[in-house]
């Protein structure tokens, strides 16, 4: 309970911040809406092609937007030495970092609800009504990039060239979560069945969250501190 | 009267790259003990101070607070540390910075403890104001709040006096005094001399990361500031 009573502090830290000064959430979703404007007018995809580039059209967006999120995680704690103000209180490096995941999933995951109609709209989509499964791939996938990119995000906090080095490290980490989410993305946009051939992208998604999730905790510290 | 070691340095290096930031650093601090932590610019009082503060490992050597390990859970609820930065968040009220680090440090009512330090430092008044619209001044004896508002055994200070107005100078003499006064131990970096010896119970001079000097204060060095950096410090 103290784990989360303290990360939630966090969180709630991080998402007080963020709704006073807008500053991610506002960059990250123009982002996400010109892209998937300028993709709707680059081409004029018939239904067949829309279903085949669906689920990687989305998951470009989301993870594109996401490192802008990402990005800002740890590096608004460099104002004022914040960062150092909260490694030196008695909460853990695994209670700062789990605070900072929740928080920069809650705005993904924010982002990603507005982005989804959007791209239904432009790309004359019939939402499946197998919503509840999208939407949980969405919560799968997002939280594979959320935890990755927070991890990425404290790695490469002190370095001046964070804003590229994090795509450019958090990417190739993130190719089997974004695999498996762009697969399963595409069948349920489809309106294809989902076989057991698609389950093991499920089984994937899941490992990925879990595995790196336990992996970032237990690393962390040696991020922050060294 | 300072009793047991509250602080033990023994042998620790830090290298940036390959430069010795500090040099087999080794000294004690006694409990109740006020101490002020001196030596030019770069000479590595910040980093000694990361270093006891959790914030950063030694190369080598050991460092033990309150006979723990500094980055022990327990250690870090008794230290209080006040750092270059403010480490106090632009986007949030004064009321919600201080709330948040009660919170952090486990403190049982954080809304009362946030309250209490707002009036202490003379903030209650805007308590509900974000900081980003704050003075400077304001800002600093945030600060200081968020750094006591704990009760801390143990405070670290790095150049505690830099940039602070006349009334947040006070704040920070009078909370200082009553802190050695109960029995806390400080150690503080500083530039300011006369302010810092004026507290001091002991002082240490480090040069070019070396300890040059580790003693107690003597009378000659509150009447001459200067005196010790003539005698041990560097030409």
């Amino acid at each position: 309970m103290n784990f989360l009573r303290q990360a939630w502090a966090v969180a709630e830290k991080d998402l007080r911040s963020e709704v006073r000064s807008k500053e991610t959430v506002n960059a990250s979703l123009s982002f996400a809406l010109v892209i998937l404007l300028l993709f709707s007018f680059a081409f004029d995809p018939d239904a067949e092609q829309v279903r085949q580039i669906s689920g990687g059209l989305l998951w470009l967006v989301f993870a594109f937007a996401g490192t802008l999120i990402l990005n800002r995680s740890f590096a608004r704690e460099l104002v004022n030495d914040c960062l150092d103000a909260l490694i030196a209180s008695p909460a853990s490096g695994a209670q700062l970092f789990f605070g900072k995941c929740l928080a920069n999933y809650a705005l993904l995951v924010a982002v990603e609800c507005i982005c989804l109609p959007i791209f239904a709209v432009f790309y004359n989509v019939r939402l499946p009504q197998r919503i509840a499964l999208l939407f949980l791939v969405m919560l799968l996938g997002t939280w594979g990039i959320t935890v990755i990119g927070t991890l990425f995000s404290a790695m490469t906090v002190n370095l001046r060239l964070r804003e590229l080095m994090l795509p450019t490290l958090v990417y190739p980490m993130l190719i089997p979560a974004l695999i498996g989410a762009i697969q399963l993305s595409t069948v349920l946009i489809g309106g294809e069945p989902l076989g057991a051939d698609n389950q093991i992208w499920f089984r994937l998604l899941i490992a990925f969250d879990l595995i790196f999730t336990i992996l970032a905790l237990s690393l962390v510290e040696i991020v922050l501190v060294g | 009267m300072p009793s047991t070691s509250a602080v033990a340095i023994e042998g620790v290096w830090k290298f940036f790259g390959d430069y010795p930031a500090l040099r087999d650093i080794s000294f004690d601090v006694a409990g109740g003990a006020c101490l002020a932590l001196l030596g030019r610019n770069g000479a590595g009082k910040t980093t000694l101070l990361r270093i006891l503060g959790g914030l950063s490992k030694p190369a080598k050597g050991r460092v033990t607070l309150l006979g723990q390990d500094a980055r022990a859970e327990i250690t870090r609820k008794r230290i209080g540390l006040l750092g270059h930065g403010i480490g106090v968040y632009e986007e949030l009220s004064a009321y919600e910075n201080l709330r948040l680090f009660a919170r952090l440090y486990g403190i049982e009512d954080p809304r009362k403890t946030a309250m209490e330090w707002l009036e202490r430092t003379g903030l209650d008044r805007v308590s509900d104001g974000l900081v980003r619209e704050f003075s400077r001044g304001m800002r600093q004896r945030l600060a200081v709040a968020r750094a006591f508002l704990h009760n801390p055994a143990l405070l670290l200070l790095d150049e505690p006096f830099t940039a602070l107005d006349d009334r947040a100078i006070k704040v920070l003499q009078d909370l200082l005094k009553g802190a050695l006064t109960e029995g806390r131990t400080i150690i503080m970096s500083t530039h300011q001399l006369r302010e810092a010896l004026e507290l001091a119970t002991d002082v240490a001079l480090i040069n070019r990361g070396r300890l040059a000097f580790r003693g107690e204060r003597t009378r000659e060095m509150l009447e001459d500031p200067g005196w010790l950096y003539r005698h041990y410090g560097e030409a």
